[in-house]
């Protein structure tokens, strides 16, 4: 989705030209204020879309929710009296925000079991894929980035640039299956080397169960990291590009610097500001971006809870995790709002 | 140009003559972009390909009861890229999956891009409140997780090409919404639109004749690239199961692939082509896209 972030940079330049807004006395309290506010009325967008998304498009949300299975009477009439369709809408509304966030989302069908309980069982095999695919593509991402840019239009930043385009183009969950295929399965000559999906083989304890995990791992991390590493390449590429001409490069180097110093002490720093926005952008959305790899590789996590609540559907699933990924989302951008402006004052002026 | 001998031209031959020479300028500027030219080149055969399709696979490639092959056959002669559960010709059904893919593809990125377009401009235009509630709306999209909430509108709603269109549509057109409206914020302040307000141009006109114009080279970058994400986006829905189960799309041919096992057995075959044509039309389109954008804007620097 290139298509996301470098609109969004492109308008934030465009604002600075058309002017800094000017304010006066010690910007970041109320700047701080400004951003919290705006993060809780977010929320409150969450809340009240996963209300009507699930209930009033629908028509009957009772017959959405049985979804033409057999139900008897007395069921029907429970569902009702769950989802309060006898109160009027804005008492449903304020008993829904009220249950939404002391974190009851009802039971699920399919398990029979509170919606919360499941969120939290996935959680953190969720954080532990994506934490660790984020670490290393941005990582790489900003690496390779930095490196195309310094010596851009080279044959290294042409080859770098075209493969992280071609990657960013690749449907992630095609990738896990050729990867699963070719790696886990093996193709010819070639044996399995990795497990197919899931994230433990069963009983091994203490260290050798680290290191099931971590061959678990292998695959679905390698998938993210393809996939997502190429947007952060791109953007660090041309903030980079950006400062290349600028005369306090020309000065640094006139000091004598060396050119590798001038790179990392002069030109990167004020290159990533830009990417560091990206960078929590890209933590909110890999968490929701996950679901497919741990489709395709039956990692136990919300992902994974999220496709087994789709093809029921288990609607106060499919609404608990709604409202999960939508917050992390909100999370992350509004810690990339609280952030930037430690980084680069110029923006809570 | 032809009314221009002698007398003074129309200013509607006028308009048409400059428009010509910013789109030959366009052009011009545009075969520079090598990228750009093998994105289009590659676009121009796709498109013809899935437009001409009838001609060289029958409409009844998809039928599962009269299959010409045996199931899961591997490349062979008579099908070069073998044949899937039900026996069927896997390249036909590739050739076949193209016209929804890419159907679905530019409905849903001209949806999206015509709310988009339109939120901005007004929101741009017509300040005070109508703005303020516009922008709102517009944030409250932009923090939604776009695939998340095309999923689970896709969910709610019945199996279909229009929910798959919907649901992309509706929920991928902030990001065009935030820059078309500072583009008009931008446009608003040049002393022309001062002048035709002084002659008595309406909102309709200053929106349709002054503004619109100078946002439409921006909106064709931002419909290119957004057409790459929609395909992604069809072909994930599709493989999530959450499209239209009756007609074949990329997308849908790789759910099958899994749901028939292809991936445990290794049949290779069959998974490579669904997503190397997804891989290959997206990534023309975001090529096209960042040609189209570098050329309009070079100081963006974007494939510089």
């Amino acid at each position: 989705m290139t298509a996301d972030a470098t609109p969004a940079l492109v308008e934030d330049k465009q604002r600075t030209a058309a002017g800094p807004r000017v304010r006066k006395g010690s910007a970041y309290p109320r700047y701080l204020a400004g951003k919290l506010a705006g993060a809780a009325v977010s929320l409150l967008a969450v809340l009240v879309t996963s209300f009507f998304l699930f209930r009033l498009i629908p028509g009957d949300p009772v017959k959405t929710m049985t979804g033409g299975r057999q139900v008897s009477a007395e069921q029907l009439a429970a569902y009702r009296e769950e989802l309060g369709l006898g109160l009027p809408l804005w008492r449903q509304f304020t008993d829904y925000c009220g249950k939404a966030l002391t974190g009851d989302f009802g039971t699920s069908y399919q398990f029979r079991a509170p919606v919360v309980d499941k969120i939290t069982e996935a959680l953190p095999n969720t954080l532990l894929l994506t934490g660790t695919a984020f670490v290393l593509y941005t990582a790489l991402g900003i690496f390779l980035g930095t490196r195309s840019a310094w010596r851009h239009g080279r044959l290294g930043d042409r080859f770098h640039t075209g493969l992280a385009l071609t990657l960013y183009s690749i449907p992630s969950f095609w990738l896990g299956l050729l990867l699963i295929t070719v790696l886990s399965v093996g193709i010819g000559p070639l044996p399995g080397m990795f497990p197919t999906g899931g994230m433990e083989s069963g009983d091994e304890e203490g260290f050798a169960h680290v290191l099931d995990v971590a061959h678990h791992l292998v695959l679905p991390v390698v998938t993210l990291v393809a996939v997502e590493y190429g947007q952060t390449l791109l953007v660090t590429r041309s903030a980079l590009l950006d400062e290349m001409g600028s005369d306090y490069l020309t000065t640094a180097r006139a000091k004598g610097l060396r050119d590798d110093l001038v790179r990392r002490r002069h030109a990167v720093p004020n290159a990533l500001l830009p990417t560091v926005t990206l960078i929590f952008i890209n933590l909110g959305r890999t968490v929701a971006g996950v679901i497919l790899v741990e489709t395709v590789f039956s990692w136990p996590g919300l992902g994974g809870l999220f496709y087994q609540a789709l093809s029921v559907p288990d609607l106060p699933l499919v609404q608990g995790l709604f409202f999960e990924f939508a917050t992390a989302v909100i999370l992350m951008n509004t810690l990339a709002d609280l952030v930037y402006p430690l980084l680069d004052p110029r923006v809570a002026r | 140009m032809t009314t221009t001998t002698g007398t003074v031209p129309s200013p509607r031959a006028l308009a048409r003559q400059r428009r010509r020479a910013s789109v030959a300028r366009f052009w011009r500027q545009y075969r520079a972009e090598r990228a750009g030219l093998y994105g289009l080149a590659v676009l121009t055969l796709c498109a013809l390909l899935a437009l001409f399709a009838p001609l060289f696979v029958g409409s009844d490639v998809s039928s599962v009861t009269d299959a010409p092959g045996r199931p899961m056959q591997s490349p062979s002669a008579e099908f070069p890229l073998g044949t899937d559960q039900f026996g069927r010709d896997l390249l036909g059904l590739v050739v076949w999956g193209s016209r929804v893919s890419l159907l679905v593809g530019l409905l849903a990125a001209v949806l999206s891009v015509a709310i988009g377009t339109l939120i901005g401009v007004t929101a741009g235009h017509f300040k005070g409140w109508y703005a303020t509630v516009m922008m709102r709306i517009t944030d409250w999209f932009l923090v939604m997780p776009t695939l998340v909430l095309a999923i689970a509108l896709a969910t709610v709603m019945s199996r279909s090409l229009t929910t798959t269109v919907v649901a992309i549509g509706v929920t991928t057109w902030p990001t065009t919404a935030r820059l078309v409206r500072a583009q008009t914020l931008a446009v608003e302040t040049r002393p022309y639109i001062e002048r035709a307000q002084a002659l008595g141009g309406g909102h309709w006109h200053i929106m349709s004749r002054h503004v619109l114009p100078n946002v439409m080279p921006l909106v064709l970058a931002q419909t290119t690239l957004i057409i790459s994400s929609a395909i992604l986006a069809e072909a994930t829905l599709a493989f999530l199961g959450l499209g239209d189960p009756t007609v074949v799309s990329w997308g849908g041919l790789l759910q099958d692939a899994r749901e028939a096992g292809a991936v445990s057995a290794g049949d290779w075959w069959y998974l490579v082509p669904p997503g190397i044509a997804i891989a290959v039309v997206a990534l023309a389109f975001t090529l096209c896209g960042r040609a189209v954008e570098s050329v309009l804007n070079p100081r963006l620097g974007v494939s510089r």
